[in-house]
Parts: C-alpha cells; structure tokens; sequence
C-alpha cells in the first residue's frame, strides 16, 4: 500500500500523483518504470517514472484517463492509497555525455521525457527540447522542460498555444539547422508521435531512442505479453526495455498488440460507469 | 478375488475414488475438480495402510512425510494429531495433497502396489490437510530467536518451505516476491480448479504465523540485488527461489500475432488476474472459437482446460460460438510428460490431442490476429538425449489447423532479473543457477538456491524438497559463524 501524498490535475484527463514509495525512490532512475494496483480486483497498470526524490522517498507519475483503471486512479486523493507498486522497472536510460540532444514529448509523454532531459543536462550535454500536444490544455510542465533544456519549442496540433505544428516538424528543422551536429534523440509520447519521429530521423540517420509503451501484465520477462520486434528479433519491452532504436521497431506490430483487448476495455469501462451510477444512486 | 487380504486377516477395502465433478459440469465453471474425501471415506482408505515396519513410502517423499505415523493417527480418528506429524516435516500439505504426483513418489513404493493399488496417499493428506485448514490452525513462533536474518527470494514452494523452516529454526526472515501476491507458480500458474487459491493463502497464512514477513512488490535484482541484501540490509544468508519463469516461445513466423499467449501469460491472466471473472475484475483475457496449446506438460494441459472453461462460459453468457481446444504435440501419446490424472481429465472435458503435429507458422489476418497455423506430421525415430523416441518431421505432410488462438507452453527457464551485479553466481548455458553441494549452496558465498531455479521446470514437491534441504545446510552454516 503506498500513500498519495499529492494531487495535481493537469488538464481534464491528464492527472499527476505524488506517491510514497521509498525503496522504489531510491534506486530509481531515468526511463524505467512501475507497475501499480488501485484496487484489489485491479489490473497491474505500467507507468513510466515522471520524476523520483531518493530523499523524500517519493515517486511523480503522470497518467492520462484512458480506461476504467486510469479513471480509476485519477479519482484517488491525497491520503488515499494504491494497492500496491512495483518497481523500478525496465532498464534505464543510457546517461553519458553524447553532445548535443534533442528530447522530444508528446503528450502525457512529457513527464518520462522530462528526467531524462534533466540527466543528460547534467551529464554535460546540450539539450533541445520539443514537447507537444493536440492543444494548449493538455500540455504540463514547460518550465521544468525549460529548466532543464539550453532551448525549448512547444508546440500543438491546434495551434492554441505555442507554434501550431506536430512535434515532427520543429525536429526535422532543427536537424537540417544543426547539420551532424546532434549526437542522438530521444522521443516519447504515443506510438504514432514515435513512429514518425523514427521516420524523420533516419533520413539524417540520427540514433534515436523510443520507450515502448506496450500491452504488459508482470513487468518482469514472466508473460511475454509485452513483446515487440525490434530489428526482426522478438524483445520484452518489460526487461530489454522500455528504450529500443526507434529505427528497428516494427511499428504496425507494435499498434497492432495494443489494441488486442480494445473490446474489453469498452466493456470494463461500460461496467464501471454502470456500478458508479447505482452507487450514486444509494 | 480373495475377500481377505494380507497375513492379518484383514477384509479386502478397495482404494478409494476420488469424488469428482463431472465433466459436463465442472467446464462450465472454476471451481475444484476433485472434491476431497467424506470422513468415511478417509477412514476406510487409512485403514488399507499396512504399517509397514519399514515404510518405502517416506522414502519416495521429496520432503520426508511420516506417512505411516499420520495414516495411524487418521485410523484413530485423531485428524489434529495426523496434522501435527504431517506439519512436522511439510508445511504447505494441502497444496501436496492437491498436485504431487504421488504415483510416481510415495504411492509407487507402497507394498500394496506390487499386488493391487496403493495406499491413497496424496488424498489422505488432503483430507487431513484440509481438516485443519478448516479449524485455522496457527503455527508456534520459536521461543528462543537465533538473531540470524535470512533472505527467502521468491514465494513459491521452495521459497515458503525453505522460509518455513528457517523461521522454525528461529531465525529471522523475510520473503521477497516480485509479483502482488505471494505464492508463485501455485498462485499464477495452477488453476484454481485444480488447487484452489483460498487453500494456497490459508498454507501461506501458516507459514507467516511461523513468523516469516512477507514483502511482496519487491523485484529482486531491480529493488535491491543479492549483494546489497547481504551489506546493506544485514542479512546472515539468502536463498534464492525464484524458479524458473521466463517463458520459452517457439521461434516461428507469426508468433507475435494478437492472439498467441504464453502460457504464463495466458495463465496469469485467468489465474492470478481472474481473468475469467471480467469485468467484476479488471484484467481481461481472450480466447477464441478454436485454440491450440503447444505442448503437453501440465503447464499444457491447464492452459488447454482453462482455456476451454472460459470459451465455455463465454459461449453461455455471451452466446459466442462453443470453443475447441487442441492439445498439439509433437510426440505421441506416450512421451507426453503430464501426469496421467491431468491427461485423464482433459480428455474427459473434451480436449483434443493432436500427437506427431509439429507448428511450422501462424498465420494471421490483416489486422494482427491469428488465423491459422501450418503444421507437419511428425513419426517417432531413433531415442534422443532425453531417451524419448526423437519425433522427425514427414515430408510433405504439411496442413493448416484453422485456430484463432495459440498458447505456447514449451516450458520455460530461470527468470535472469535475479542475477544484477551477481557475478559471483554460476549458471549454466541454460541459466540455472550451479549448486556445489546437494543442499543447494551456490559459488556466491552466503547464497543458497532451490527448485526451478537450479533443475530448471519440474514439481511442485522437489522444489519443496529443495527449500527444506537449503534450510538445514543454511541453519548450520549460521550456527557456525560468529553472529
């Protein structure tokens, strides 16, 4: 049982927790992620770690309602608790001092991009930093990317706040602007924003960094469930993960395994919505 | 026949059967498979033991039940003695009573074997076992504290022996588990219909009244490594249970399809998760109208049955079309490595084997699901390493088997997550960890290890064997350091 200690609502769907997880905090690192309960009858939902306060013995996440259990969680409160949390999780992010860097966050991928761009910072690398959303409300955190970053463009789909663009654009021009001169990029988000950073990057032939965000059940090599191809051999984004080459994934196999239970999650969703509207009621 | 049986006199009693749900019943739902001895029952079959002066029946036993003595005590009606003595040496006997294969262990010593059936040992224990399961008895912390601590890494049977007995020893422990429940194997791997998980927690409830602590959410290896367990946290000794859990797959075209599971997968999902109680609980699994499960162990045959449960109950609730399930294996009838009760069931619920069929692809559709899947004939050759018969593929048998789900239960190996910075540890090519002596002590000093995780996948019992031998050797080699 770990304690909620705070409670940020971002935008309608996108919530942060602040959670008490001492041991976790402790040895975590960037890139790796937990998997946590809300309830007892809960699925196990993995989440990439936003930040960690070894001292404080906290955990940060950042999760977008998407499903019952998402929506599930994002009803907890400070004092409330989950009902369990494992981790660290997944290897971490490869920390050295590569030169200049581009980290790109899509989304609710802005929060597991952001302690990445803080320790390539503080290894020594020059860090660019492009985060995005379809608009203005879903995007969190520009000064801590800003703080972190030697220069940051925002930008959303809508252009209701910053450049209207997708983040691939803004990529694209800063590789054609600096040359060779970028060492390698990291991008974050959802798997399409991935896909196609990936293809941006590989005309320039830039090493490029992905985290998988797939279908998992233990998140520690026992099912399986999160398998993907990366550069045709069959990986666990669970233990060789989450970070793989985002020029060897394949891509439709990737989007094609997330969707296996998207009829159960309507149907989860269906029976959670019908159990909280009798509970209203009494 | 002869109506007396043996140099006493004593009247023939037959073995006992088992009280079963029937098939057409029993696919319909999760609930146990055998149901447990009446009293009358249990006495009749205590009273076939006989009480041999010295009984072969300890000696087939992985963890040195006192067979005779309990099966004395069950004669006399005296259930909480017959506990008692089964508890002094085995502390999870409910859970044997359910899946040991006592007919190739105790059962097949019994004197009476030789000439009819054997003593029903298996069910006795279960009838006892769960006699006191029903009177939630508690287990009696030492008095006297050793001032040792032991890491137990892994909950499943090796680890709850070898931390049972330890902390019966009077040392202090704590039991590491990766996942949120403890248990192991018989939490996410053997359906409840066949060991149910209230009986699993009430024997786990036991071990933690001997005084052991349970952490679960802890990966070892990611939370803390084995060093750190030894420096940091101030532990005397560990002991590494973690078994064997790294799914193998086939390595075929097609196998990461929608609708290929693991085993482990398939069955953590129904098992663990409650799949099958979805969406009251929130983790789904999905079968469809025709499933194949590669391979024929028991891990197999669970898949096969569990799998046929839920298209069963898919099918009555949902109307969804009635589920095939096919055991696809590719040797014959013979060389198949699950217990032959597990088989006997299978085939009674209505699974189908296919023998000598070997997968060559899935094949899947145009959104990533699996449509299909080409096999080849097989005919059994000259014997292999294993002394089974090697099966060779015939050519040009290939055929389609028109599936829509595929579980692969191929085995598996050690899970390597234990391992970080644990270069002092040697494993052999296949990953299990190499033990220099017979009670598991590793090449990592204060280390121990047992079960899976040293004989690669195998029972439920000689994991336990190996937890309770590690427990000794580990409680010597504490009573012989300085504290």
């Amino acid at each position: 049982m770990n304690k909620i200690i705070e409670k940020k609502i971002f935008s309608g769907q996108i919530k942060l927790i602040v959670v008490e997880a001492p041991d976790v905090a402790a040895k975590a690192e960037p890139g790796q992620f937990i998997i946590l309960r809300v309830s007892d009858k809960g699925e196990r939902i993995p989440l990439t770690i936003a930040d960690y306060d070894g001292n404080k013995g906290t955990l940060t996440l950042v999760f977008q309602e998407v499903g019952k259990s998402t929506i599930e969680l994002g009803r907890k409160q400070p004092g409330d608790f989950l009902e369990s949390l494992t981790g660290p999780l997944g290897m971490p992010s490869d920390i050295e001092l590569y030169g200049k860097i581009i980290c790109v966050g899509g989304g609710v991928g802005i929060a597991p991009i952001y302690p990445i761009a803080r320790a390539l910072k503080k290894a020594g690398n020059k860090v660019v930093s492009i985060i995005g959303a379809r608009s203005g409300d879903l995007l969190f955190w520009e000064e801590k990317m800003k703080a972190v970053s030697d220069e940051l463009i925002v930008c959303t789909d809508d252009g209701s706040y910053g450049r209207k663009a997708l983040v691939t654009v803004p990529l694209k021009e800063i590789l054609e602007r600096e040359k060779n001169a970028i060492s390698r990029i990291w991008a974050i988000g959802p798997a399409i924003m991935m896909k196609f950073c990936s293809a941006t990057t590989l005309e320039f032939k830039t090493p490029t960094i992905v985290s998988l965000n797939s279908i998992m059940v233990d998140g520690t090599g026992m099912c399986g469930a999160c398998r993907v191809e990366v550069g045709g051999q069959t990986r666990f984004v669970c233990v060789d993960g989450p970070e793989f080459d985002g020029h060897q994934v394949d891509w439709p196999l990737l989007m094609s395994r997330q969707k296996t239970y998207l009829e159960e999650e309507m149907e989860a969703l269906e029976h959670y919505h019908n159990k909280s509207c009798q509970c209203d009621r009494s | 026949m002869d109506e007396n049986n043996g140099k006493k006199g004593r009247k023939k009693i037959e073995r006992q059967d088992m009280p079963v749900q029937v098939a057409g019943e029993r696919i319909r739902n999760f609930f146990e498979v055998a149901l447990g001895f009446s009293e009358e029952q249990a006495l009749l079959e205590a009273e076939r033991c006989l009480q041999c002066k010295k009984p072969l029946c300890i000696e087939g036993c992985p963890v040195g039940v006192r067979i005779p003595e309990f099966i004395n005590a069950v004669k006399g009606k005296d259930f909480k003695e017959s506990a008692r003595i089964l508890k002094s040496t085995n502390n999870l006997p409910a859970v044997c009573g359910r899946v040991c294969p006592q007919e190739t262990q105790c059962e097949i010593k019994c004197v009476l074997a030789k000439k009819q059936k054997p003593v029903a040992i298996g069910r006795l224990e279960r009838y006892v076992a769960d006699w006191e399961l029903a009177r939630k008895t508690k287990g009696v912390k030492p008095e006297k504290k050793s001032g040792y601590k032991v890491a137990v890494i892994g909950s499943g049977p090796a680890g709850l022996t070898c931390a049972g007995d330890l902390a019966k020893m009077g040392h202090d422990v704590i039991l590491y588990e990766a996942l949120h429940v403890a248990g192991g194997v018989l939490m996410y791997g053997i359906p409840e219909f066949r060991l149910p998980k209230d009986i699993v927690q009430a024997e786990i409830d036991y071990v933690k009244s001997l005084g052991v602590t349970i952490e679960t959410d802890y990966v070892i290896g990611k939370i803390l490594t084995i060093g750190e367990l030894l420096t940091d946290r101030g532990f005397h000794a560990v002991f590494l249970g973690t078994g064997a859990g790294l799914p193998l797959f086939l390595k075929i075209n097609g196998e990461n399809y929608n609708g290929v599971y693991s085993a482990n997968e398939f069955l953590t999902r129904v098992n663990l998760m409650k799949g099958y109680e979805f969406p009251d609980w929130d983790t789904p699994v999905k079968v469809g109208r025709k499933v194949a499960v590669i391979g024929a162990g028991n891990v197999a045959m669970d898949a096969a049955r569990c799998a046929l449960r839920l298209g069963t109950l898919h099918h009555l609730q949902k109307g969804k079309e009635a589920p095939e399930v096919h055991i696809v294996y590719r040797r014959s009838a013979e060389e198949m490595p699950a217990r032959a009760e597990e088989v006997e069931h299978a085939h009674e619920e209505g699974i189908r084997f296919d023998f000598l069929t070997n997968p060559l692809e899935i094949y899947g559709d145009d959104n990533g699901w699996v449509k299909g899947m080409r096999c080849i004939r097989m005919e059994l050759g000259e014997p292999d390493a294993s002394g089974r018969r090697r099966p060779v593929p015939i050519q040009g048998s290939e055929f389609d088997l028109d599936v829509d789900t595929v579980i692969v239960a191929l085995g598996t190996r050690p899970n390597p997550i234990v391992f970080t910075d644990a270069k002092e540890l040697e494993r052999s090519k296949w990953g299990t960890i190499v033990t220099v002596n017979d009670d598991g002590k590793t090449t990592m000093n204060g280390v121990w290890a047992g079960g899976d995780i040293v004989t690669g996948a195998a029972t439920v019992i000689s994991a336990m064997g190996a937890g309770k031998q590690a427990a000794h050797d580990i409680d010597i080699y504490l009573k012989n350091r300085q504290l």
